[in-house]
C-alpha cells in the first residue's frame, strides 16, 4: 500500500499538523477577552497578561513570528540574558559532545576489558548496578561542590548519564562476540591486539552503536534539565529564563528547536550504526 | 613401523558432573594415527565427541587425559600448521569474501606485501571457482559459496594439516556433491593430509584413505578403523560401480546401524582400544585371522568384514 502511494503518509502528516494548528488556534482565540482569571494565577503570570489585553497563550501565528525571528538571527549576542537561540543551542550541544565523548572514551575500552573478562565483569558488576540508576541530576551539586565550575559540572552530569550504556552494551557485544570467530582468530594465529581491533570490535561495533545511541538521547535529555538548575548558558537557561520573562512564544520556539536537534544527533548515530552493521 | 605423522595417544574428555553426580566421561583411551598424505575420516553418532577430538587437534579445546603429537611436536593450543574449516562456515561478515581470505593469509607470512597477500589470496579462492565472487561479503553468497570460502581460507595458509567438522553437513545433496569433488580435486593434487568429521557415509568412501569409526558415547571409542580399499583416483560418478563400494558401504552402515552401541555397554569384551583393529571389508586376503566381530550376536548376511592385521598406532 505504502509502495502504491508514497504521498499519502506525508499528506497525513501535513493533515495532522493542520489539525493541530487549527485546534491551538481555537483554543487560544477563546481565551481572547476571556477576563476570568482566577486570582492566584493572575498574580503568577503577571498583571498585563492576567488582565486579558492579550492572553499568555500565544497563537500560531506569534510562535510562528518568533521562529521567525529567530531563524533569521541565531547568533546574536547582546549581553548575558539576551543571546540567540543558536548560541544557547551552540552550548548545549557543545557540552553534550564533551560529557559523551569523555564517557565514550572511558565506556568503550572499559567495556571491551568487562566484556573479555568474567573476572573483572564480576568485580566492576556491583558498582554498576548501584551507579546506573542513580539519576544523573542527583550528581549535580557533588559536582558543583568539588569542581567549583558550574559549566564543567553539567558536563561531567552528561558524562555521568551517557557512561552506563555505553558501558553495559560495550560489554554485552564484546561478550557475546560469537566463539566460532574467536576460534577462526586462535587457529590463524592472530595476536591478542589485532583480534581485538580486527574480529572484536568489528562483531560487537552494531551493539556498541546502540550504546551510542541510547547515551546520546539521555544526554540531550538531561542537558536541559542540567542547564536550567546551573544557568549561565544553554538552552535549558534559556527555556527558564523566557519562563521568568513570560515568554510562551519563546519557550514554545526552544522546545521545537530541542526537539529539532535531538532528533538530529539520533539520526547521525542512527547512520553510523548503520555504517558499521553487517548482515550474517 | 616409524610414528605417523599424526599421533593421538590416549585421549580422554570429561566434564565434572553435577553435583552429587559423576564425571561425564564423554570418551577415553582414543588411540589413533594419520599418515603424511593420508586422508581420514571420522564416522560416529552425534555426541559422541566428534567434534571435541577436532578440537583437541586444532588447539582450540583441552583434553582431559592424552597427548596430541604432530610431526614430532606436542599440539599446545591453535597453530597455522592446522586449518581448520568450521561446520557453520564462521566467515567473519562484515568482511569480503577475499578479505576473509586475506585475514588468515596476513597472519601467516607478517612480511608479505599487499599485492604478494591479495594474489596469494585470489589464486585460492579460483581454486575454489570464487573467482566471480570475491568481492562479496558471506550474506551474499549461498551456503555453498560460504562453505568453499571457508576451504579457501584453510588451504591458503597452506597448513601440515587440514581438519573440517562437517563442513557440507548444511548443503543440499547437488551442491554437495560438486564441493566434494572439488576438495577431492584438490587434494588428489596437493596430497593434503587431512582429519574430517562427517555423518555421510557416501561422503566417507569417497575421498578418504581410511575411515575412523567411533562407538557410541559415554565412555566412547574407537571401534574400528576401515581402510578403502578403491583406487585412488575415484570419482562420485564412477564409483558405485565398483562391487567393493557396496561391501564398504553396507560395513560401514552395519556399523552405525547395528554395532556403535556395544562398546559403552561391554558387549565388546575382547576390544582392544590401543590397537582398533584395522578392517578391510569384503577382501579376505590369505592368512588373515578371522576374528568374532565385537557383537558377536549375529553376522549380517551382505557383508563380510575380516580383520587382517592389527593397527599399529
Ligand atoms: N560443556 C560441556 N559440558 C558437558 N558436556 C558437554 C559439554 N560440551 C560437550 N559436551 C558433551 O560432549 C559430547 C560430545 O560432544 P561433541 O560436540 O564432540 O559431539 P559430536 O560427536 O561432534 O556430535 P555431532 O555429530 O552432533 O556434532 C556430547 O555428548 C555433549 O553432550
Ligand atoms: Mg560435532
Amino acid at each position: 500500500m505504502s509502495d502504491k502511494k508514497p504521498w499519502l503518509a506525508p499528506l497525513l502528516s501535513v493533515l495532522f499538523l493542520a489539525l493541530l494548528i487549527g485546534l491551538w488556534q481555537l483554543a487560544t482565540k477563546q481565551e481572547q477577552g476571556a477576563v476570568v482569571v482566577d486570582d492566584e494565577y493572575a498574580a503568577l503570570i503577571g498583571a498585563a497578561a492576567a488582565s486579558g489585553g492579550k492572553s499568555a497563550m500565544p497563537t500560531p501565528a506569534d510562535v510562528g513570528a518568533k521562529l521567525w525571528e529567530h531563524l533569521s538571527d541565531p547568533f546574536y549576542d547582546r549581553g548575558t540574558n539576551d543571546k540567540g537561540i543558536g548560541i544557547q543551542l551552540g552550548h548545549s550541544i557543545a557540552r553534550v559532545l564533551m560529557g559523551f565523548g569523555l564517557a565514550a572514551l572511558v565506556a568503550v575500552p572499559l567495556g571491551f576489558v568487562i566484556g573479555m573478562s568474567p573476572l573483572v565483569y564480576k568485580a566492576l558488576d556491583p558498582f554498576i548496578q548501584i551507579l546506573k540508576p542513580i539519576s544523573p541530576l542527583a550528581w549535580m551539586p557533588l559536582a558543583l561542590y568539588i569542581i567549583k565550575d558550574s559549566g564543567i559540572s553539567a558536563v561531567f552530569v552528561i558524562f555521568i548519564c551517557s557512561l552506563w550504556p555505553m558501558l553495559v552494551n560495550t560489554a554485552f557485544g564484546v561478550a557475546s562476540v560469537r566463539r566460532d570467530w574467536i576460534n577462526v582468530a586462535r587457529t590463524l594465529e592472530v595476536s591478542r591486539l589485532r583480534t581485538a581491533f580486527h574480529v572484536i570490535l568489528p562483531a560487537a561495533a552494531p551493539t556498541i552503536m546502540t550504546g551510542m545511541r541510547i547515551s546520546i538521547g539521555i544526554a540531550w535529555l538531561v542537558i536541559v534539565a542540567a542547564e536550567m538548575l546551573v544557568g549561565g548558558t544553554g538552552i535549558g537557561y534559556f527555556v527558564w529564563n523566557e519562563w521568568n520573562n513570560l515568554s510562551i512564544a519563546n519557550i514554545i520556539s526552544a522546545i521545537l528547536f530541542i526537539g529539532l536537534i535531538g532528533m538530529l544527533l539520533d539520526n547521525t548515530l542512527a547512520r553510523l550504526a548503520r555504517a558499521v552493521t553487517y548482515k550474517e | 613401523m616409524s610414528a605417523p605423522f599424526l599421533k593421538v595417544e590416549g585421549l580422554a574428555k570429561r566434564f565434572p558432573g553435577e553435583r552429587g553426580k559423576s564425571d561425564l566421561t564423554v570418551f577415553e583411551n582414543i588411540h589413533f594415527g594419520i599418515e603424511k598424505g593420508e586422508f581420514a575420516c571420522i564416522i560416529g553418532h552425534s555426541g559422541c565427541g566428534k567434534t571435541t577430538i577436532l578440537n583437541v587437534l586444532a588447539g582450540l579445546d583441552e583434553a582431559s587425559d592424552g597427548l596430541v603429537i604432530m610431526d614430532g611436536k606436542e599440539v599446545r593450543g591453535p597453530s597455522l600448521d592446522r586449518g581448520v574449516v568450521f561446520q557453520g562456515h564462521a566467515l567473519l561478515p562484515w568482511l569480503s569474501a577475499l578479505k576473509n581470505v586475506e585475514f588468515g593469509v596476513r597472519s601467516r607470512w607478517p612480511g608479505w606485501s599487499a599485492q604478494q597477500i591479495h594474489a596469494h589470496s585470489t589464486k585460492y579462492l579460483e581454486m575454489v571457482g570464487l573467482g566471480h565472487a570475491m568481492d562479496k561479503k558471506p550474506a551474499e553468497l549461498s551456503g555453498g559459496m560460504k562453505q568453499r570460502v571457508g576451504i579457501a581460507r584453510a588451504f591458503a595458509i597452506e597448513p601440515k594439516m587440514l581438519l573440517l567438522d562437517e563442513p557440507f553437513g548444511a548443503l543440499d545433496a547437488l551442491t554437495r556433491g560438486t564441493i566434494q569433488d572439488e576438495l577431492l580435486a584438490i587434494v588428489q593434487a596437493t596430497h593434503q593430509t587431512v582429519f574430517m568429521i562427517t555423518h555421510d557415509v557416501d561422503e566417507a568412501i569417497l575421498l578418504a584413505d581410511k575411515i575412523v569409526l567411533m562407538s557410541n558415547g559415554p565412555y566412547a571409542r574407537i571401534a574400528e578403523i576401515v581402510e578403502v580399499t578403491l583406487p585412488r583416483d575415484r570419482s562420485r560418478a564412477t564409483m558405485h560401480h565398483n562391487p567393493q563400494f557396496y561391501r564398504i558401504r553396507n560395513h560401514l552402515v552395519d556399523f552405525l546401524v547395528n554395532r556403535s552401541h556395544d562398546f559403552a555397554n561391554g558387549a565388546a569384551v575382547d576390544h582392544d582400544p590401543l590397537h582398533p583393529p584395522l578392517v578391510r571389508p569384503g577382501l579376505e586376503s590369505a592368512g588373515a585371522e578371522i576374528l568374532p566381530l565385537p557383537s558377536a550376536q549375529q553376522q549380517p548376511p551382505h557383508s563380510n568384514p575380516t580383520r587382517i592385521h592389527k593397527a599399529s598406532a
